[in-house]
């Protein structure tokens, strides 16, 4: 028999807790949709069916036919759009799986992806490429840039600048808690806001308003207008009539250096071994603040980066008035990683499954008598689950070894299935370990399950 | 000295009191919610979510029950004692909605010692998720309004209910706390009393504090914690939905669009700020009621100068208005790093509660 069953392995098991949050997830929206067919007097039966199979396979979808049925198919401009949609959401995904892994919970996103957003935009648009209809305009009115700057330069200059700015933000809340021990959560809350209220007044005193197309207000120039747009990479050869550029190709390499970082330098081990136990790391030698900050700031980075290559993608607008609302992306950030269970190549394939749900629920919306946030529930039940993933982690594990140990004995029973247990079974902590509990990391939960399966029997 | 006289008795003045408390009773009373649970030992980060989730319930059972023609009637007559029954009933309905949609954290963080701050976001995710889907299913719009009328014209208390006519200046006092007042900040003025007084001064209330700091003792003298923790949660629910009602009577004319600006998040800020005392979080948040309040009218402020004349200060200086309006939560990061060392949160908060366990 195979020494390690593959099931067995904690990979596989977080791979398949997150398939089965996933599932119910999916299987949650459809009976909502379902209810809300019966109830709703307009919905008829077909209008349901037609919702359900949507949320499945929306990505897919290609509108209807000349009957009116739904039709499906390849349909390259729905995955070129997912992709496009999956760079923002990965890399947030990144962002906030470093921070989890390193103990700490980056709720400070949004934040770190508008600091992100504003740096870029600044650079990519006060840097004149010398073409573009905003160098037109300024010429026309009689400001025409004394310097200009190579295309490929202001882009690079403009994605460094965003997550430069994002590891800045990002760093305060890690400064706060390493000095002044304020919990990050809060501070991150508080730098979120600061941050939708300053991006505000820096475009409010700023230039940047785009003034060309005079119907747009409330926006800042699109990069496009100055020439500055990440290269497509020949991806809208594959999905043309689609938004897909670059980004999404940069947001992979992005976490499979961070995947490097946290497995293979020693730098990305004291990270991680100041997230499972902070004390024993310092007992250890390693220095806990400053990693906590550099944690942070890795954080704010990738989430910089986020923002910035959702915006430099050249046809992607910023509405400035950012101080009522904070961005989704940055929160959406929290569902990718903890679906990966905080993998950094995890996170890549999460953030385009997310993606692919905001596409269904556009197909949705456009097709159907529901609407697009029928997705959010989705994703948030998703999140609901993966809460007490470790108990489908659990289960998963007791169901196999018994079917193991079924095989290996002569079975007793047909079926060998868990007993119905009077109490909840007593878990180890949750994985990402979150504020200042200690720590029990993932070598230690095997032992764990067969100790309290004992307890229970 | 007349002059000081005068502008503790201006309009200015009477504008900020009240728009202060507007601010701040949602603040207080959500703030308090965040107590109850931590208190308990459960991180509710969740209140955010609920308060969404509380603030839906409230407009649409105001708006089903408008439809249904319950109180209309009443509204024609302009018994406005009947219409401030209907307000708190819908408060009730509130409190009930956000107390079962906060048992969804319960069971995760208490039944399946799920990570409490992952548990709260998803709420948090949920709630407007849920509340935009049904928005939108019933109106076709991202905003559910009321049926008929605005919340001032059904729930605000008006000079003229008092017999005072158009021209009548019934005194500073009755302006400020009477006139143009939602009777709504009252009652939850008096909830928070009560619950703190429920948390201090009980058996029950001192229980569920042990649980907050050592549930090992707690259930070695016999104290069901579980139970408590599920009190804890379900109070918590119950405070923040009425917060989050509260809040879209008030500040948004009653209607819901899957949003209540952060202000869960800053309850929880508040709460921290206070540490996790009822006292102290009234004192914040009346503190941040009153940036918030700055924030959002500083051009109207003005103080009168030994001439009579309106001086507007804040908008004199010339400041942006996105400095006010970032204000308070410069301030809260400020006061959190001098108070940090002294604030004491609840020690067993976060920490799922085993049996086995020493």
């Amino acid at each position: 028999m195979n020494k390690t069953p593959f099931f067995q392995k904690p990979g596989a098991r977080s791979v398949m807790a997150s398939v089965i949050s996933i599932l119910i997830g999916l299987l949650a929206g459809s009976i909502l949709i379902w209810i809300v067919g019966l109830i709703s007097p307009t919905i008829s039966a077909k209008g349901i069916w037609e919702g359900i199979r949507l949320v499945f396979f929306g990505l897919f979808s290609t509108g209807r036919n000349a009957t009116g049925a739904l039709t499906f198919g390849f349909n390259p401009t729905n995955i070129g759009n997912m992709l496009f949609r999956a760079t923002p959401l990965v890399l947030t995904g990144l962002s906030v799986a470093v921070a989890f892994k390193t103990g700490l919970f980056n709720i400070g996103a949004p934040g770190q992806y508008l600091a992100g957003t504003a740096a870029s935009l600044f650079i990519a648009l006060s840097m004149s490429t010398g073409s573009g209809p905003l160098y037109d305009w300024l010429v026309a009115q009689g400001n025409t840039p004394a310097l200009t700057f190579a295309p490929w330069l202001v882009w690079t200059l403009a994605f460094l600048g965003g997550m430069l700015a994002g590891a800045l933000w990002g760093a305060i809340p890690g400064l706060l808690k390493s000095l002044l021990n304020i919990n990050e959560v809060l501070a991150c809350i508080m730098t979120n806001w600061i941050a939708a209220n300053l991006v505000t007044w820096v475009f409010d005193v700023s230039t940047l308003k785009n003034v060309i197309e005079g119907t747009k207000t409330g926006y800042i120039y699109k990069t496009s207008f100055n020439n500055v747009a990440t290269s497509k990479m020949g991806l809208d050869v594959l999905f043309p009539n689609s938004q897909v550029n670059g980004g999404i190709i940069i947001a992979a390499v992005l976490a499979v250096l961070v995947y490097i970082l946290l497995t293979r330098t020693t730098f990305g081990y004291q990270l991680k071994a100041c997230g499972s136990n902070r004390f024993a790391a310092r007992y250890a030698g390693i220095n806990d603040k400053r990693n906590i900050v550099f944690s942070m700031a890795i954080a704010g980075a990738l989430a910089g980066a986020a923002g910035s290559l959702y915006y430099l993608s050249g046809n992607t607008e910023f509405f400035w008035s950012t101080y009522q609302a904070l961005p989704a992306a940055g929160f959406n950030g929290i569902p990718v990683a903890l679906l990966a269970s905080n993998h950094p190549i995890g996170v890549v394939f999460t953030g385009i499954f997310m993606s692919m749900l905001d596409i269904c629920g556009l197909q949705l919306t456009n097709l159907t008598a529901y609407n697009e946030y029928i997705t959010d529930v989705i994703i948030a039940v998703i999140v609901y689950l993966s809460a007490f993933s470790l108990l489908f982690k659990t289960m998963l594990g007791r169901r196999r070894k018994a079917a193991a140990e079924a095989q290996a004995q002569p079975r007793p029973e047909p079926d060998a299935t868990p007993e119905p247990e009077p109490q909840p079974q007593p878990l180890p902590a949750e994985e990402p370990v979150l504020l200042q509990q200690p720590a029990q990391s993932r070598e230690q939960q095997p032992s764990d399950q067969t100790a309290g399966e004992e307890e229970n029997a | 000295m007349t002059t000081f006289f005068e502008n503790l008795t201006s309009g200015s003045m009477v504008f900020l009191i009240r728009q202060t408390l507007i601010y701040a009773v949602p603040l207080m009373i959500v703030a308090l919610a965040g107590i109850y649970a931590e208190r308990s030992g459960i991180i509710n980060l969740a209140l955010e979510g609920i308060m969404i989730f509380g603030a839906f319930i409230g407009v649409l059972f105001v708006r089903l029950v408008q439809q249904w023609g319950w109180f209309q009637a009443v509204y024609d007559a302009d018994n406005y004692l009947a219409l401030q029954g209907f307000m708190l009933l819908t408060m009730l309905v509130s409190a009930l909605l956000g107390s079962l949609f906060s048992m969804l954290l319960a069971f995760a963080a208490i039944n399946l010692k799920a990570d409490q701050t992952v548990g709260g976001t998803a709420l948090n995710l949920m709630a407007p998720a849920l509340v935009l889907f049904f928005v939108r299913l019933l109106v076709n719009q991202n905003t559910l309004q009321m049926y008929t009328g605005d919340s001032a014209g059904w729930f605000m208390l008006k000079k003229a209910m008092f017999g005072y006519g158009r021209t009548d200046q019934p005194g500073f006092l009755f302006d400020t706390f009477v006139n143009k007042v939602y009777p709504a900040t009252y009652v939850c003025i008096l909830i928070f009393v009560i619950m703190s007084v429920i948390l201090y001064k009980t058996r029950f209330g001192l229980r569920l504090r042990s649980c907050g700091e050592n549930p090992q003792a707690s259930d070695s003298l016999g104290i069901n914690v579980f139970k408590m923790r599920y009190a804890g949660v379900g109070i918590s629910g119950a405070l923040a939905g009425i917060g989050g009602f509260v809040y879209a009577l008030t500040t948004t004319n009653c209607t819901a669009n899957g949003d209540v600006a952060g202000f869960g998040f800053l309850a929880l800020a508040v709460m921290i700020f206070g540490n996790w005392k009822p006292l102290g979080v009234a004192g914040a948040a009346l503190l941040f009621g009153l940036f918030k309040c700055v924030a959002a009218s500083y051009g109207s402020l003005y103080v009168l100068n030994s001439a009579g004349e309106k001086i507007f200060f804040l908008k004199d200086m010339g400041i942006n208005t996105n400095f006010y309006r970032l204000l308070p939560y410069l301030i809260t990061l400020i006061v959190l790093a001098f108070t940090s060392k002294s604030s004491r949160a609840p020690k067993a908060e976060g920490i799922p509660y085993d049996k086995g366990s020493r």
